[in-house]
């Protein structure tokens, strides 16, 4: 058997916290790196012995700040994959990368260890924006890091975070401009969300800081579409844009619900043992984790078989925010709802794909929970 | 078994209530007088130690009665037994206050330095007099730097009626002068009368409630004979009998006694398992040697302000049952009954003594029970007067019957006092005013205006009280009791949500509010109904007349913007947190109305 197998590796530590940001990560004054190295190679070997072998068609880098990993760590893991699994060629291999100096100049190392596509998280390209946002760097310093990048690496993607707070269309449309310069094959451009439990969700319920969101975040999101559209990159997700074969690998993976390992702190995984699709999900805590791993070889926490019924819907909820839609070959669901769907344009339907229109896509998590409620 | 005597003869007991508008520091003095006696040491006070209950600690406020027995060496060298009931101030409550009054000879009037005299203050001294009590007026918080006790004791004199020399400036927060209130305590009041410890027992049943660990425990006071552990008694109004198996006081600490004496108050335990089987106000005599007349007793409590509460998830319909039952064991005041509706399914419609009572009972049911509930909007009792002569309670708009059969709806009228400082007083007239009142007197008691007004109840229970304190800063104070019945225009409005009617939302209200309510709600509706994937429109009607429309346009954005392998569990939570969000709303057609919604736009006033 050789089906396809994505593999993420999370990285849970960052410099310091951003203000808007719940993923997992932590600051931390000590990093061991040579435990990690082992902690991941061994979590590694355990999903190699326990899920079913594919052949590995992306590895993606995550955090956290990934880009604070030292190369060689990269380049243990790289080569601990291709000791254990048969890695495509050409495989996607991606770093998420913080647009500092000091991450820059690792780069090079990077391409060395194996990595052929980086990440960068730029979110802004104004420097009073970059410091609301809690960033470290300047919007020059990012535009370095891109270079750098350019010159290493055959392939980059950029992070951008617009609807921000007090932020106007006007402002976004002279950013996005400006930044449509430094775009080149892919970007990701995210609307702020307010996450409960970090800063910005207290100072937001506060009212410190209003955000665009319903009609507001619409006309944001709308304006960036026509703009991505005239400069011949449509989005193919929700916040995804890239020139025809520049999409991200990885990320397809997710959205077209294909099987997946991931490893490291918080990590999260969809993958088949003895037939049947599990979901799986590591501990968070680093410390908690590295624990695990020395005592049991892993750091799992769950690891949930998911019915046929669950599936569907999980492959729907990644499906529909992908252009292409979902290949549907039975439907269970609610005709009724389903219909009505359609009849209200959200929702199309064609011989054996699903697909979200554009004014679906828009109100995606209301449409699911109205197919689904 | 014979009875003992008195651990102190008559003479030496006081039994006294202090009485307070709110918040002028009833609970705060009797701490103080409970630890100046010894009652607790320093390290087991906290502050209020008589507000017990979670709700009444967090809102700073007393809800039930309390009684404490104190002893105190006065100067004259002899010990008195002091027995002390701290009481609710709060309006709603003044049912409570009255039957505290009734087991006592006098009363501590406190008033607070910096406020002077309230609504309150008076509605309780009234009360106090009514119970032939002595009073003692008590200037309390002199500590602070707003005391103005000069002006304190004028309004006592010349708005209570008692002379101001008499009033005792003291702070229970500091405890200052506090020596000078317990010798006036058992100098000024007087000891209780006429009681005989041979004579056939008579006591009075002053409260009762539900204690987990020792069932019911009955608050008694003795006037003749005495009560005692083993003792068979009979309760002169329910006739049950019973064997009295404790005896006891609080000190605050609950101490156990072979007996209690005449003049004497503490509580017993008769095995009784159900606090409706125990009437306040009731007699409680010997068995063997029944006394021939039993005490007055008290007028039941009459609620007057109704809202029915429905259990968001409906399988919680039992859950409400049984916690209200267990509410109502220490709350005869709190009555409900069945209520099924089309809309929300089955629930209560419950009657309160007032607003605050209602929003206590509400948050007690959500937080000591974890209930979610769907308040309605709270009415009062219309009397509908039929064509064919008969006459119809109407408990709940829901129920009002057709128009044409109707000849004439009667809503009920309260008597309200407002004192307040002058400057306000333009505001709350034309408060008054836009609430259909009739004023009927004005007068100034130093640079305080009294303010008597007849209002409509049914414009009190939205926001007046709100409406009042906002318009004058807090510094306004507010009484009221039920008038009388009186005829008027009155209509019932309902709200449409895409033309179904909600039935929660059915309110009585006088023509001429009608349409601005109407409009209001509409407006107030479309801002609290979350944006849902089809358009909405909300109306207002009168019979089939609308008045009133708003519409709330569909949802246009609503996707989370960054969405990896990870994010499917989140997502699916965030899904499920939606679907559960659902469960806390409720469909009319094809709209969900959040829990939220109904009762912000119940708690709706004017803006
Ligand atoms: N400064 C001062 N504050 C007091 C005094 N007595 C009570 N208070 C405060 O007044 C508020 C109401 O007191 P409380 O005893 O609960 O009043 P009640 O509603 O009459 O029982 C509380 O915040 C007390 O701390 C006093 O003598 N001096
Ligand atoms: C988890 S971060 C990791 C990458 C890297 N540490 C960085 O910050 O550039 C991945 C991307 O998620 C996006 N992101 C994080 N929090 C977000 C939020 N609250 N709303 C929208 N996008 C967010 C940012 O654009 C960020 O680049
Ligand atoms: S946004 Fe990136 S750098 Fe900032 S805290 Fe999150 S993961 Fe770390
Ligand atoms: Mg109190």
């Amino acid at each position: 058997m050789n089906k396809p197998l994505s593999l993420y590796i999370h990285w849970p530590f960052c410099l310091s916290k951003c203000p808007y940001c719940d993923f997992n990560s932590h600051v931390a004054d000590h990093v061991d790196h040579d435990v990690w190295l082992d902690s991941f190679k061994t979590e590694l070997s355990y999903f190699k012995n326990t899920v079913e072998g594919g052949r590995v068609v992306s590895i993606f880098f995550g955090g956290g700040t990934p880009s604070l990993m030292k190369p060689f760590v990269v380049e243990g893991i790289l080569t601990h994959i291709h000791d254990l699994w048969e890695v495509e060629a050409g495989c996607e291999i991606t770093l998420e990368a913080n647009p500092t100096s000091i991450e820059a100049d690792k780069f090079q190392a990077f391409r060395e260890a194996g990595i052929n596509r980086v990440s960068i998280g730029v979110q802004s390209l104004n420097d009073q924006d970059l410091k609301f946002l809690g960033r470290t760097h300047s919007a020059q310093e990012a535009i370095k890091a891109i270079e750098i990048a350019d010159k290493i690496f055959e392939r980059r993607s950029l992070d951008l975070i617009y609807a921000r707070p007090d932020q106007t269309l006007q402002g976004w449309e002279e950013e996005l401009t400006r930044a449509l310069k430094i775009i080149k094959g892919h970007v990701s451009l995210y609307q702020l969300t307010i996450e409960q439990g970090t800063p910005f969700y207290t100072a937001h319920k506060r009212g410190d800081f209003s955000v665009p969101q319903s009609d507001k975040g619409a006309d944001f999101y709308e304006l960036t579409q026509a703009m991505m559209e005239r400069a011949g990159m449509p989005a193919y997700e929700v916040s995804n844009h890239a020139i025809k074969g520049q999409e991200s690998a990885h990320n397809l993976t997710y959205w077209r619900y294909g099987s997946y390992i991931g490893v490291g702190p918080g990590a999260h995984g969809r993958v088949s043992i003895q037939g049947q699709k599990h979901a799986t999900r590591i501990h968070c805590a680093p410390a908690i984790w590295l624990e695990r791993v020395r005592e049991k070889g892993h750091g799992l926490q769950a690891c949930d078989p998911l019915s046929q019924e669950v599936q569907q819907s999980e492959a729907l909820m990644m499906g529909l925010r992908l252009n292409e839609g979902v290949h549907i070959e039975e439907i269970n669901l609610d005709k009724g709802r389903l219909n009505h769907l359609i009849e209200e344009g959200d929702l199309e339907l064609s011989l054996y794909t699903l697909k979200a229109t554009p004014q679906g896509r828009l109100r995606l998590n209301s449409v699911l929970s109205y197919l689904y409620g | 078994m014979s009875p003992a005597q008195n651990t102190h003869p008559l003479e030496h007991i006081r039994n006294f209530a202090i009485i307070a508008h709110i918040d002028h520091g009833k609970s705060t003095l009797a701490d103080r007088l409970i630890q100046t006696c010894g009652g607790l040491e320093e390290r087991e006070m906290s502050e209020q130690v008589l507000d017990n209950m979670d709700i009444e600690r967090e809102r700073g406020i007393t809800i039930k009665a309390q009684t404490v027995r104190l002893l105190y060496t006065a100067k004259d060298g002899i010990e008195y037994q002091l027995n002390l009931m701290d009481t609710p101030g709060h309006v709603d409550f003044s049912y409570e206050v009255s039957r505290s009054l009734a087991s006592c000879e006098g009363s501590l009037l406190i008033v607070d330095a910096s406020q002077g005299v309230e609504a309150q203050t008076l509605a309780n001294v009234y009360m106090a007099m009514e119970n032939d009590h002595e009073i003692v007026p008590v200037i309390n918080k002199i500590d602070l730097p707003a005391a103005d006790i000069d002006s304190a004791k004028e309004a006592i004199e010349n708005v209570i009626g008692l002379p101001a020399d008499e009033a005792l400036p003291v702070s229970g927060k500091t405890g200052e002068e506090i020596d000078d209130l317990l010798e006036a305590i058992v100098k000024r009041l007087p000891c209780p009368t006429s009681q005989d410890l041979t004579a056939p027992t008579k006591a009075l049943l002053v409260d009762s409630w539900y204690d987990s660990y020792l069932g019911v425990v009955i608050l008694v006071r003795v006037i003749d004979g005495y009560l005692a552990k083993g003792q068979k008694i009979r309760f002169m109004g329910t006739k049950a009998t019973r064997d009295i198996d404790r005896v006891g006081i609080f000190t605050p600490k609950k101490v156990m006694l072979d007996q209690l004496g005449p003049g004497e108050m503490g509580f017993i335990t008769a095995g009784i398992k159900d606090i409706s089987d125990t009437k306040v106000g009731d007699t409680l005599t010997d068995e063997k040697n029944m006394c021939d007349t039993p005490l007055e007793g008290f007028k039941p409590s009459i609620p007057m302000v109704f809202c029915s509460l429905f259990p968001i998830d409906n399988g919680e319909y039992e859950k409400l049952r049984d916690s209200l039952a267990r509410l109502a064991l220490n709350d005869s005041s709190l009555i409900y009954e069945n209520e099924n509706s089309q809309a929300l399914g089955m629930g209560f419609r419950c009657g309160f003594l007032g607003l605050l009572h209602m929003e206590i009972i509400q948050e007690r049911l959500e937080r000591e029970f974890d209930l979610d509930l769907i308040p309605t909007a709270p009415s009062v009792v219309y009397h509908i007067h039929m064509n064919n002569g008969t006459m119809i309670e109407l408990y709940n708009p829901v129920d009002m019957p057709d128009v044409v059969m109707i000849n004439e709806i009667h809503e009920p009228w309260i008597k309200a006092t407002i004192l307040t400082p002058d400057e306000y007083l333009g505001g709350l007239l034309q408060l008054c005013q836009e609430r259909r009142g009739e004023q009927l007197n004005l007068t100034y008691v130093g640079d305080r205006a009294m303010l008597e007004y007849r209002l409509p109840l049914n414009e009190v229970v939205f926001d007046f009280y709100d409406r009042l304190k906002s318009i004058s800063r807090g510094y306004a104070s507010f009484d009221y009791h039920v008038d009388d019945y009186k005829t008027e225009d009155l209509v019932r409005l309902s709200i449409l949500v895409n033309g179904e009617s909600i039935d929660a939302l059915a309110m009585i209200v006088h023509r001429s509010q009608a349409e601005r309510r109407g409009r209001q709600l509409c407006e107030r509706l479309k801002d609290l109904i979350p944006r849902q994937m089809f358009k909405i429109a909300i109306q207002a009607a009168i019979g089939g007349k609308i008045i009133a429309r708003e519409s709330l346009s569909a949802m246009r954005k609503d996707v989370t913007a960054k969405c990896y392998g990870g994010d499917i569990s989140r997502k699916k939570k965030l899904l499920d947190k939606q679907k559960k969000g659902k469960a806390k709303m409720r469909q009319y057609g094809n709209v969900d109305i959040p829990q939220s919604a109904f009762i912000a736009a119940l708690r709706m006033g004017d803006e």
